[in-house]
């Protein structure tokens, strides 16, 4: 793998960029790896990059039944911060933000990470309650939370309507200046290219059809690309999650709903920070390609499609329409809908089950694009020492047993 | 957006409809004696398949009955409807 620098791109230009050596291998299955990872999504390849980089641990295969980053890591909104209200949440996602700070770097990739800051908008007295809250939870942890009024958030976004007349009107918002974008499809090329060179190997086309357990004990996993055996297996398949738990004979808390987004036409810069609000179940930022970007809270019923309806795009751009008239008139360009893996307390589960050898990550929802460094870390981590780390030692399948639940809808429900 | 046959009503559009999740959960008949894991099976625990699902619906801005649906959560085609009489 050649590194990408400048002295790179001069050195490749002489020769007219015809040399540049793959960005990853593109390999065939071996029979039996040490560990085996279920889903290349961003979850996923962290995951083996940091058993490669961290563990030690170089002998894994990444298996993917589409294209790496086909599933909800290429079809979020990008949003990255870490002002969640609970402690266990706050340090597993903070520990994660402080991670992208230098990842490009790690990974020798260009991620576009951009701490533009993250407002939650505010437009009921409660709403403005539950902010303050939440700030004031955030910054006895440590993390960096801002109550703005309505004039602030206006000074901010010189665009947004703040009239007490609106449908919506804006009464104040949550801040976190260290929040902002990354470009998913960067992340996943990023992590996968840095897991390859470290030998990991990140197989495409491969879908999973079967788990195989033998007295209590994962033995390997059923492809299409026929049988390969390991004694760990790792499955981070985000909506299609309770489809390998049954697999492996277990059911998991999880529903899988819709969730959709869409961007505009780019036009010039206008946007400059990312605006969400639980309250209308829109949210709002401007990509580096001009795009305005935008999503809505899940589909109600459950759904495996990647499509949703059409109804709940028409309920949210009404609403940012209320909040930004001026882009009454931008045209969308594209629509598209992802699978999320919903738990009953918006948080996680990461971590040991019911079958020795096996560990999952799911749950994430519509919100785990932003811990994709920090789950990848933590899931490293418990599979090599098969025992979670502290950070996803409150996020096991067992809270639902022990009533031990982390209730971060108000935080993470709808938003992302 | 989903076609939703109401048994009462006929096809309506899924807006006045609310979704109530997995159908056929039954309630503990003797909730005292449930285990911690019981519990969390009743609670938490779903089928959430690929495929054929059961599950109820409720029209909310129409008849406000409840009722079963038998929907693909693929193709999300929906094959019968139960009007729980
Ligand atoms: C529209 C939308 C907007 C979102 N916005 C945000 C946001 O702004 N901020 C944020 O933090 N989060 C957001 N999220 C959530 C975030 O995208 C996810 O939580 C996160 O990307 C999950 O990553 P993952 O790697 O676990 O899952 P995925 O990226 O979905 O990867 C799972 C992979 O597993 C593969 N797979 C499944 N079954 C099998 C099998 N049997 N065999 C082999 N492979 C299999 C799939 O093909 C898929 O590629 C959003 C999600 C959506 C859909
Ligand atoms: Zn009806």
């Amino acid at each position: 793998m050649g590194k990408y620098s400048l002295f790179n791109l001069i050195r490749h230009g002489l020769s007219y960029h015809r040399d540049w050596s793959k960005t990853w291998r593109n390999p065939e299955p071996q029979p039996s790896y040490d560990v085996v990872l279920i889903g290349g999504g961003g979850h996923g390849l962290a995951t083996a990059y940091y058993l490669a980089k961290e563990q030690g641990i170089t002998n894994i295969a990444v298996l993917e039944k589409g294209w790496i980053g086909g599933g909800n890591t290429g079809r979020n909104t990008e949003i990255v911060r870490s002002n969640y209200l609970w402690d266990e949440a706050a340090r597993i996602y903070e520990f994660s933000l402080n991670l992208w700070n230098d990842l490009s770097q790690q990974l020798n990739f260009n991620l576009m990470y951009s701490a533009k800051g993250v407002l939650s908008l505010g437009h009921t007295l409660q709403d403005m309650r539950d902010i303050s809250r939440r700030v004031n939870a955030n910054r006895l942890n440590g993390i960096d939370s801002e109550l703005l009024n309505a004039d602030q958030v206006k000074k901010m976004v010189p665009s947004i309507n703040v009239s007490l007349d609106s449908r919506y009107p804006v009464l104040g918002a949550s801040l976190q200046r260290r929040g902002g974008t990354a470009r998913h499809d960067a992340v996943v090329w990023g992590f996968a290219r840095a897991a390859d060179a470290l030998g990991v190997d990140v197989i495409q086309d491969c879908k999973v059809t079967g788990i195989k357990v033998q007295k209590g004990k994962v033995t390997g996993v059923d492809t299409t690309k026929g049988f390969i055996k390991s004694a760990k297996v790792g499955v981070i398949t985000a909506g299609n999650s309770s489809v390998m738990a049954k697999m492996a004979g277990f059911r998991l808390p999880i529903e899988s709903h819709p969730l959709q987004a869409w961007v505009s036409e780019p036009i010039k810069p206008v946007l400059d920070t990312v605006v969400m609000s639980n309250t209308v179940h829109a949210y709002i930022s401007q990509t580096a390609r001009g795009e305005l970007l935008a999503g809505a809270g899940i589909d109600p019923y459950t759904g495996y499609a990647q499509r949703g309806s059409f109804s709940v795009v028409e309920g949210a751009v009404a609403a940012i329409l209320g909040l930004f008239p001026i882009f009454s008139r931008v045209r969308l360009n594209r629509q598209w809908a992802g699978t999320v893996d919903t738990s009953p307390d918006a948080c996680p589960i990461v971590g040991l089950t019911p079958i020795q050898g096996l560990y999952f990550n799911c749950g994430w929802g519509t919100g785990g694009y932003k811990a994709t460094p920090g789950s990848g870390w933590v899931f490293a981590h418990t599979i090599a020492n098969d025992k979670p780390h502290r950070l996803n030692q409150p996020f096991s399948l067992e809270r639902f047993t022990t009533g031990h639940l982390i209730d971060e809808h108000g935080a993470a429900g709808v938003a992302h | 957006m989903l076609l939703i046959p109401c048994p009462w009503c006929g096809p309506r559009e899924e807006n006045e409809f609310t979704y109530g999740g997995e159908a056929d959960i039954v309630r503990p008949v003797e909730p005292d004696s449930l285990t911690d894991s019981e519990w969390a099976n009743y609670l938490f625990m779903r089928k959430n398949p690929r495929g054929l699902h059961h599950e109820q619906w409720v029209h909310t801005f129409g008849c406000r009955q409840w009722f079963n649906v038998q929907r693909d959560t693929v193709t999300y085609q929906i094959t019968a409807t139960d009007n729980l009489r």
